[in-house]
C-alpha cells in the first residue's frame, strides 16, 4: 500500500559545537498517521522535531514537505506549511483568556474573539474538546492548558501537529481523553508526532515508530509488528531487563508515624493537609500523585525542611533490650535519660547513675552494661535536619532538586562527599580521606561514568548525578530513606538502576519512601502505594492489588483542577470500561 | 536552495569550550595583558605623541623607579609594596563573604569605623595609659569596630533577608561623616585635619614604617588561604554561597554562618584600620581608605577569591596605576584622566577575555568536523548559546518582525533545553 508523504527529512545534522545532536536522520511523517518519536533523554527527538517547527536551523539536509523542498527558519515558516508544535512547557500567557491565547499573533482579518470563540467551540466538536475559551490560563488545570495549545495550533490551521511529551503531566484518565481527540485528528487526515520515552503509550497510540538513539535514527517500524522489549533494545542499544524485581516484605514494622501533618508552602497556604500514615521498615511506600500536589513539602516537612505547622512526625526506634552506645549518644543526653528512667542494666534493674562519677559512666556504657527498656520514641517536629542527625536518626532523603539541594554542582564529587560527614571530628579542617574513598566507591560500584572524583558534578550527564546522589545518601545505611522523583530525566538503564537499589535498601529493612509520576512503575515498584491529591491523602492501596485506573480516579479526588475536568475525566473512564 | 543556505549562514558562532587544558586560560590572560599594552601604547602615541616604548618605559619608571637613581628606585619600589600590601589586606577582609555570594562592598566603611575606633582611644588615653598597652587597647577598639561595622548589614541580611550591597555601600557614607564630626569635635579651631599623633605607634621595621604592613599582609594572605581552603568553616562558607538549599539540607544554619564569616571580614577590616592608624598615618582621615574598598572588589573577583592569586591581581592593579602615574608624571599631565582611561581598557580587556575563556568563536567555513560528544550537559549549554548567535546573525535578512519573532522563539527554545 502506497502511502502519501507529508513531511520527508533528508540527511539532517544538527550539532552544538563538539556535540552531535542529529547525524544523517532520514525519516518520513505520512499523511494520516500517528508516529511516535521514541528516545533516551538527550537522543535529539526534540532537537529534530525542533527543526521541522522552524526553532533550529539544520546544518545540513533537506526538508520536504508534500514532495516539495522546503526551507523553515521560524515558527511562522512552520506554519506556512501547516506544521506546529506543542512544546513541553506550555508557551501560552496567564492573564489572558483561552481565546485571547490562540488569536495572539495571528492575522485573520479584524480582531475579533467572539470569532475566535466560535471557532473554538466548532473546533472542540469536530475533535471531541471541551474548553471554555473564555476561561483564563491561571485557572486552568495542566489538561487544559495542553488542550489550548492543541486548539492553538489548528487554529493556525495546523495539519501536521508535533507533541513533545505530552503525557507527562498528566493522570492516565486524561491520557485517555487525549489519545481519543488524537485519534478523531487523525481521522480527520492529519499527521500527529509524539515524541516520547514512555513505551506502553508508544505501544497504544501509534501507528508507527521511529527509535533515535544518540542522535541517530535506528528505523522505523510498525507498531502492530513490534513488541516493548524490542523498542527498548532498539533505544538503548543492548538488551535491558525491564523487569522490576519485587520480593514481598520481610516482616515490616513500623519505622516512622506521621500524624495529622500539615505544612504551609511557599505563600503560606497548606500545601499538606491533615495528613496522616505509617511508614514501614522493609517496606516501599509509593506516593502517587499530579505533581505539586503537596509531595515536595511533605517530605521536606519530613526531612526537617519546611516548618511543620501542625501534627507530629513520631520515629520509632527499635531499641528494646539493645545497649546504649556513645555512637548517637553524648555522655550528657545518656545522664539525663538515664535520670528519667531509660535504661535497665542486664539484670533488669533500673540505672540511674547516682553517685556515679563520669569514668565509671562511660566504662558501663562501653561494656554493654546499660540497655533500653523501651523503643526509642523521638518526635521529629520542628527538628532540623542536623538535630535530627545528631539524634542518631539516620533519615536519607534524595531530594527533587539533586543540583540545587541535594548536592552543590559545582563542587567535584569529593567535596558533594564530604556534605555528610564533614562535621566529624574536633579537627577545625575538613577531614577529605574518608569522603574521597566513599566517592572512589560509589564511583566503582554505581559505574558513575566520570573523568575523575575531582570533576564537578555539574558537569556530569543526568543519570551519573543522580547515581552519586543516591549512593551518598545509602552509604549511611539509613534506617529511613525518602526519594523525590528519583528517576526523572534518566535513561533506562539508570532508571532501572535506581529501582534495584531502593529494592535492596527495603531488604536490608530500610523503610522506604518513593515519590513518583510514572504510574506503571509506581506500581511494580511499591508496597503500598499512598495516593496523595490537593495535599491531602486520598487513599493508601495495596499496590499489589490495584489498577492504574483506580489510582488515577484517586490522584483527582482533591485535586486542585476543577471539577469540570475531574468529571470529564471520570465520565471518560467509565465509558472506556463500558467498551 | 544552496547558495541561498550559504548567505544565511552566520558569520561566526559561539561555542562554550569543553575540556580545556589548564595552560589555555592562562595564555588568554596573558594575551590580553599585550593586547592591553600594546593598546596603551598606540594611545600614548596618539594622544600624548610619546613614542610606545617610551611609554612602557615610563609605567616601569613611575612603578619601581627603573632607570632613576638607586635610591628613588627603592623608594618607589618599597612605596608600591606598601600599596600592594594594603589593597591586598582589603582583598582579603571582602573575599569570605564573596565567597559566600554576599556582596560586602562596605570593606571601605568598616576600615574607617576601625581606624576611627583605634583613633578614640589614642585620643581620649594616649598619655594615660603606658604605650605598649594602649596598641593592644588599639588594636582590639580596631578589630570592635570593624566587626560592628560588618556585622550590622549581616544580621539584617540574616533577619530580614535586606541587600546587603546597598547597606553596606550606605553604610559607608555614615562613617565618613562621622569621622568627619569627630575631627570636628578634636580639632576645634577648623583647620580639617587632625595632627599626627605620638602616641600607641607601631615601632619601625628598617626605619621604615610600613613592613608591618607588609608582614601581616602575607601572613593573613596565608591564613585566609588554609582558611577557605581546608577549615570546616570555609567548606561551611562554600556551600552557602554555591547553594544555600544545600545548605539546609545538609543542616548548615545559614544565618549562623553568614554572620560568623562578616565577624572574619571585621576583623581583618580591624587590623587594616589598626594598621593605618597606628602604622602609617598616625592620625585619621575620611580619606584614609582611598577607595582602595571598591578596588578590592576587583581583585578579589579577578582572582577567583583565592588569595594567593589575589597578590598577582592586587599586584598588577597596583603597578597599572603606579605606572600610568609615571606615563603622567614624565608628560607634565597633573590630572588623571588619561591615566584612568588607560586603567580602565586594562582593566576591561582583562574582565572581558575571561568570557573568551569560557568561549570560543567560530568562523564560517572553518567549522572543523564534529565529533560526538556524551556529555549531554555540555550539548545543551553550547545549543543555546550558538543557537541564539547564529539566529541573530541571520534576522536582518528576515525583516524587522521576523526577526524578533525568531530571536524570541531560540530564546524560549534555549530556556526549554
Amino acid at each position: 500500500m502506497e502511502h502519501e508523504i507529508a513531511i520527508q527529512m533528508k540527511n539532517i545534522t544538527k550539532t552544538f559545537g563538539p556535540v552531535v545532536a542529529n547525524r544523517g536522520v532520514n525519516l518520513d511523517i505520512r499523511k494520516g498517521e500517528i508516529l511516535s518519536v521514541l528516545g533516551e533523554n538527550g537522543c535529539g527527538k526534540t532537537t529534530l522535531m525542533n527543526m521541522i517547527a522552524g526553532i533550529y536551523y539544520p546544518d545540513e539536509g533537506q526538508i520536504f514537505v508534500n514532495g516539495e523542498e522546503v526551507t523553515i527558519k521560524s515558527p511562522k515558516d512552520a506554519f506556512r506549511y501547516k506544521i506546529g508544535m506543542i512544546h513541553q512547557h506550555f508557551k501560552l500567557i496567564d492573564v489572558f483568556t483561552a481565546a485571547q491565547n490562540i488569536a495572539l499573533g495571528v492575522k485573520k482579518g479584524r480582531y475579533s474573539l467572539k470569532k475566535v470563540a466560535a471557532e473554538v467551540r466548532d473546533m472542540c466538536d469536530r475533535y471531541g474538546f471541551q474548553i471554555d475559551p473564555k476561561k483564563m490560563i491561571h485557572e486552568m488545570s495542566v489538561s487544559e492548558k495542553q488542550t489550548v495549545e492543541i486548539i492553538k495550533v489548528l487554529y493556525r490551521g495546523a495539519d501536521i501537529l508535533i507533541l513533545d511529551e505530552p503525557t507527562a503531566v498528566l493522570t492516565p484518565q486524561e491520557i485517555r481523553t487525549l489519545f481519543k481527540v488524537l485519534r478523531e485528528m487523525k481521522k480527520d487526515g492529519k499527521s500527529i508526532v509524539i515524541i516520547t520515552h514512555k513505551l506502553n503509550e508508544v505501544m497504544e497510540i501509534s501507528d508507527r515508530v521511529a527509535v533515535l538513539r544518540k542522535g541517530e535514527h535506528i528505523a522505523t517500524v510498525d507498531t502492530k509488528d513490534t513488541s516493548e522489549k524490542e523498542l527498548a533494545d532498539m533505544m538503548v542499544g543492548k538488551k535491558v531487563e525491564l523487569n522490576i524485581d519485587r520480593k514481598d516484605p520481610v516482616d515490616p514494622k513500623p519505622r516512622l508515624f506521621i500524624e495529622h501533618l500539615y505544612v504551609k508552602n511557599k505563600e503560606g497556604r497548606y500545601a499538606v493537609e491533615d495528613v496522616s500514615f505509617t511508614i514501614n521498615g522493609g517496606e516501599i511506600l509509593g506516593i502517587a500523585g499530579i505533581a505539586g500536589n503537596g509531595q515536595k513539602e511533605l517530605l521536606e516537612g519530613i526531612a526537617g525542611l519546611q516548618r511543620v505547622s501542625k501534627g507530629d512526625i513520631i520515629f520509632h526506634n527499635p531499641k528494646k533490650n539493645k545497649p546504649v552506645t556513645f555512637f548517637h549518644k553524648k555522655l550528657r543526653q545518656i545522664k539525663r535519660m538515664a535520670a528519667e528512667g531509660f535504661f535497665h542494666d542486664p539484670q533488669g534493674n533500673k540505672v540511674d547513675f547516682k553517685g556515679k562519677s563520669n569514668k565509671e559512666i562511660i566504662r558501663l556504657v562501653n561494656e554493654e552494661q546499660v540497655l533500653f527498656y523501651e523503643d526509642e520514641i523521638i518526635d521529629l517536629r520542628h527538628r532540623t535536619p542536623r538535630q535530627i542527625q545528631e539524634l542518631g536518626i539516620k533519615l536519607s532523603f534524595v531530594p527533587e532538586d539533586r543540583l540545587n539541594m541535594g548536592l552543590v554542582g559545582n563542587m567535584s564529587i569529593v567535596d558533594n562527599m564530604a556534605l555528610r560527614s564533614y562535621r566529624k571530628g574536633r579537627s577545625i579542617f575538613v577531614n577529605k580521606k574518608r569522603p574521597k574513598a566513599l566517592a572512589d566507591k560509589i564511583i566503582r560500584e554505581l559505574e558513575v561514568v566520570t573523568p575523575s572524583d575531582m570533576t564537578p558534578v555539574r558537569r556530569l550527564s543526568g543519570g551519573n548525578v543522580q547515581k552519586v546522589l543516591v549512593g551518598r545518601e545509602i552509604s549511611s545505611s539509613p534506617k529511613v530513606l525518602m526519594a523525590a522523583y528519583p528517576v526523572r530525566g534518566l535513561d533506562i538503564n539508570s532508571s532501572y538502576l535506581i529501582y534495584n537499589l531502593l529494592n535492596q535498601q527495603k531488604e536490608k529493612n530500610v523503610a522506604v519512601v518513593f515519590v513518583g509520576e510514572d504510574l506503571d512503575v509506581l506500581l511494580a515498584l511499591s508496597d503500598r502505594l499512598l495516593v496523595i491529591s490537593g495535599g491531602k491523602v486520598a487513599g493508601i492501596v495495596d499496590a499489589r492489588k490495584v489498577t492504574k485506573e483506580e489510582v488515577g480516579m484517586l490522584m483527582l479526588s482533591n485535586a486542585k483542577a476543577d471539577a469540570h475536568a475531574v468529571k470529564t475525566a471520570a465520565e471518560n473512564a467509565a465509558e472506556e470500561d463500558k467498551q | 536552495m544552496n547558495t541561498n543556505k550559504k548567505t544565511r549562514e552566520p558569520l561566526f558562532h559561539l561555542i562554550k569550550r569543553a575540556n580545556v587544558p589548564a595552560w589555555q586560560p592562562w595564555a588568554i590572560r596573558i594575551g590580553a595583558l599585550l593586547l592591553g599594552f600594546i593598546i596603551m601604547g598606540i594611545l600614548c602615541m596618539i594622544s600624548l605623541e610619546t613614542n610606545p616604548i617610551d611609554a612602557w618605559k615610563y609605567m616601569f619608571k613611575g612603578a619601581f623607579g627603573i632607570g632613576t637613581t638607586a635610591k628613588t628606585a627603592k623608594f618607589k619600589t618599597l612605596a608600591l609594596l606598601r600599596d600592594l600590601s594594603l589593597l591586598l589586606l582589603f582583598a582579603l577582609a571582602v573575599t569570605p563573604a564573596f565567597k559566600m555570594k554576599f556582596w560586602n562592598i562596605g570593606a571601605e566603611g568598616q576600615v574607617l569605623m576601625a581606624a576611627l575606633f583605634s583613633m578614640m582611644c589614642i585620643q581620649y588615653f594616649g598619655g594615660k595609659v603606658p604605650n605598649v598597652p594602649l596598641i593592644f587597647i588599639c588594636l582590639a577598639a580596631a578589630m570592635i569596630g570593624g566587626i560592628i561595622w560588618a556585622v550590622i548589614p549581616a544580621l539584617f541580611k540574616a533577619k530580614w533577608n535586606t541587600n546587603e550591597t546597598l547597606f553596606t555601600l550606605m553604610m559607608n557614607y555614615v562613617v565618613i561623616q562621622l569621622i568627619i564630626f569627630m575631627i570636628k569635635v578634636w580639632v576645634p579651631n577648623g583647620s580639617q585635619s587632625l595632627a599626627p599623633s605620638a602616641y600607641a605607634n607601631l615601632p619601625k621595621i628598617a626605619g621604615e614604617d610600613f613592613w608591618f604592613t607588609i608582614i601581616i599582609a602575607l601572613a593573613l594572605t596565608a591564613f585566609m588561604f588554609v582558611y577557605l581552603r581546608f577549615s570546616k568553616h570555609g567548606y561551611e562558607i562554600s556551600v552557602v554561597g554555591e547553594s544555600e538549599n544545600t545548605a539546609r539540607y545538609i543542616g548548615i544554619k545559614v544565618k549562623k554562618v553568614i554572620i560568623r564569616t562578616l565577624i572574619v571580614s571585621g576583623i581583618v577590616c580591624g587590623i587594616i584600620g589598626f594598621l593605618l592608624v597606628n602604622g602609617i598615618n598616625h592620625t585619621v582621615s575620611e580619606k584614609d581608605a582611598g577607595g582602595r574598598g571598591f578596588t578590592a572588589i576587583l581583585v578579589s573577583w579577578l582572582a577567583k577569591f583565592n588569595p594567593i592569586f589575589m597578590i598577582l591581581t592586587a599586584f598588577l592593579v597596583v603597578f597599572l596605576t603606579k605606572g600610568t602615574e609615571g606615563i603622567m608624571e614624565e608628560n607634565q599631565i597633573t590630572n588623571e584622566f588619561f591615566s584612568q582611561v588607560l586603567i580602565g581598557i586594562m582593566f576591561l580587556l582583562i574582565i572581558a577575555c575571561e568570557f573568551f575563556i569560557n568561549y570560543k568563536i567560530v568562523f564560517r567555513h572553518r567549522t572543523a568536523k564534529p565529533q560526538p560528544v556524551l556529555a549531554v550537559s555540555e550539548s545543551q549549554a553550547a545549543g543555546s548559546v550558538d543557537d541564539r548567535s547564529g539566529e541573530a546573525a541571520e534576522a536582518p535578512v528576515e525583516g524587522a518582525s521576523t526577526a524578533l519573532q525568531t530571536d524570541e522563539t531560540a530564546d524560549q527554545a534555549a530556556k526549554e533545553e
